[in-house]
């Protein structure tokens, strides 16, 4: 009986013990890798990327001392909860699923949905009357599926694809007059090959990707959010961004 | 509409007004579906079913040939190799076929009526293969030819023996056109993927359309039995 309390009581003051030091001196910071050019490893690696190197400025900023941690995706969010780590930069995108379990910092980011067809595509994307009757193929359930849905739907022929291979499969053979996609995929598969162009301006769309930390954590929370306010304003951010993007992704 | 369903459908979420009309509509595509590809597959496989039992090789080899590749490869690949080969072909976007192919109704009817007539002349095939030779025997006796045997004898007598096993593959076709919806067909399936994608609700999206293919199997298997009670009244036993 006296050994429990006895652990009992080393427990409780461990648990006090690491709760008053948490002045945030020392973060804890998890990436999923790879995942470029938000997250990877160079060949000698070191990890480095957009959300890395937004991440040493925001330590830098808040005279933390941060220790990054490579976590699977899957286990992110346990992993946090577990105190793993105390914050998740990885590309994870705000949800209200997610907002149940983790706290969100303001966004940081938001890739945005580009449109792409084939180069003797003419009309103007923002143009209802020009639309009018084409065809527009989306990946199932994602935001730019929504905003087609939602905005388009009785002017365009919506087609839902699973996979972007099958999506771009169509709009090669013409059964597509244009796609809207996530825009780093968009790039990668439909821009790397002959004979297609980036129609009109990319949109944002859905609420971007933000910082996870701990609901409890709401004093980290507001320390992150006032170290991106300030590099979204002082340039800092820009720079990074010029670096790995040839487009807007600020949010 | 009776009150109660009026009041649940008001304060559901999924199942408004446009998720309803979406499934309807994916139900209409998926009866024309079904319908147009057994009706033009059993077209096709009587006569290719007297061919696969004709002697000469030239006839039934072709024939069983036909059967071997679309018995022998999975339906997904049929409709996948017509549905996305057709567009890579070089200048097909200029022609006539075009029009037919463009959309993705006609390549999935093709390829869905290709295999489903190549089950029906394996079916029937054996069907007519089974026809007593006693009964051959006899109208050839009567001094009929061929083609009145084969109208008046061989097809009624094997219909009575395939009509079981062709329900079957009704209802597999049936089944087997939710793969419809990978080629971006909004028929059940395609619906309740939309709508699942929509809500994030997987029960009551997969559950609802497993209900409407349950409805359809019913009224299938209920036309099929009524069918097999007017074949094979003969063996009903006397009184019944």
């Amino acid at each position: 009986m006296n050994k429990l309390i006895v652990a009992a009581s080393c427990a409780l003051a461990l648990v006090t013990g690491s709760v008053q030091a948490k002045d945030w001196k020392e973060i804890r910071i998890a990436f999923d890798v790879p995942y470029e050019p938000f997250e990877y490893k160079t060949p000698d690696g070191e990890l480095t990327g957009f959300e890395v190197e937004l991440a040493e400025a925001m330590c830098a900023e808040l005279n933390a001392e941060c220790e990054f941690v490579i976590q699977a995706w899957d286990g992110m969010i346990p992993g946090l909860l577990a105190r793993k780590f105390d914050a998740i930069m990885s590309s994870m995108s705000i949800t209200p699923e997610r907002a149940e379990r983790v706290l969100f910092s303001e966004p940081y980011y938001n890739t945005p949905g580009g449109w792409f067809a084939r180069t003797d595509f003419s009309a103007d994307v923002t143009d209802m009357s020009q639309m009018e009757g084409l065809t527009v193929g989306v990946q199932r359930g994602t935001t730019m599926d929504t905003y087609v849905t939602n905005e388009m739907s009785g002017v365009v022929t919506v087609k839902r694809y699973t996979t972007a291979d099958d999506m771009v499969l169509d709009l090669e053979g013409q059964r597509l007059d244009v796609v809207f996609v996530d825009y780093p995929v968009g790039e990668q598969t439909i821009l790397s090959k002959e004979g297609f162009k980036e129609v009109g301006e990319p949109v944002k769309l859905g609420e971007g990707v933000g910082v996870a930390m701990r609901q409890r954590d709401r004093d980290l929370a507001g320390k992150i959010n006032a170290a991106l306010r300030k590099l979204k304003n002082d340039g800092t951010y820009d720079a990074i961004m010029t670096k790995y993007f040839s487009y807007d992704i600020k949010m | 509409m009776p009150d109660f369903l009026f009041q649940w459908l008001n304060q559901n979420e999924i199942f408004t007004a446009t998720t309803i009309v979406h499934y309807w509509d994916g139900l209409v595509t998926t009866v024309q579906l079904v319908f147009l590809s057994l009706l033009l597959g059993l077209l096709m496989a009587v006569p290719l079913a007297i061919m696969r039992t004709a002697k000469p090789v030239w006839v039934s080899g072709p024939v069983w040939l036909y059967t071997y590749l679309f018995r022998g490869t999975p339906l997904l690949i049929q409709l996948y190799i017509i549905y996305y080969g057709i567009a890579q072909i070089e200048g097909i976007q200029q022609t006539f076929w075009w029009t037919i192919f463009k959309e993705p109704f006609y390549p999935a009817l093709l390829a869905f009526t290709l295999n489903t007539a190549a089950y029906t002349t394996e079916i029937i095939r054996g069907a007519i293969v089974a026809t007593p030779y006693g009964e051959i025997e006899a109208a050839k006796a009567y001094g009929m030819s061929w083609a009145l045997r084969m109208r008046r004898i061989v097809l009624p007598s094997a219909a009575r023996r395939a009509v079981q096993a062709y329900s079957n593959e009704v209802i597999f076709m049936l089944h087997a056109s939710a793969i419809a919806s990978v080629v971006t067909i909004v028929d059940l399936t395609g619906a309740a993927r939309n709508i699942y994608s929509r809500f994030y609700a997987p029960f009551d999206a997969f559950i609802a359309v497993a209900v409407l293919y349950m409805i359809l199997t019913f009224i299938l298997v209920y036309t099929f039995r009524k069918l097999e009670q007017h074949l094979l009244r003969h063996q009903r036993p006397i009184g019944s």
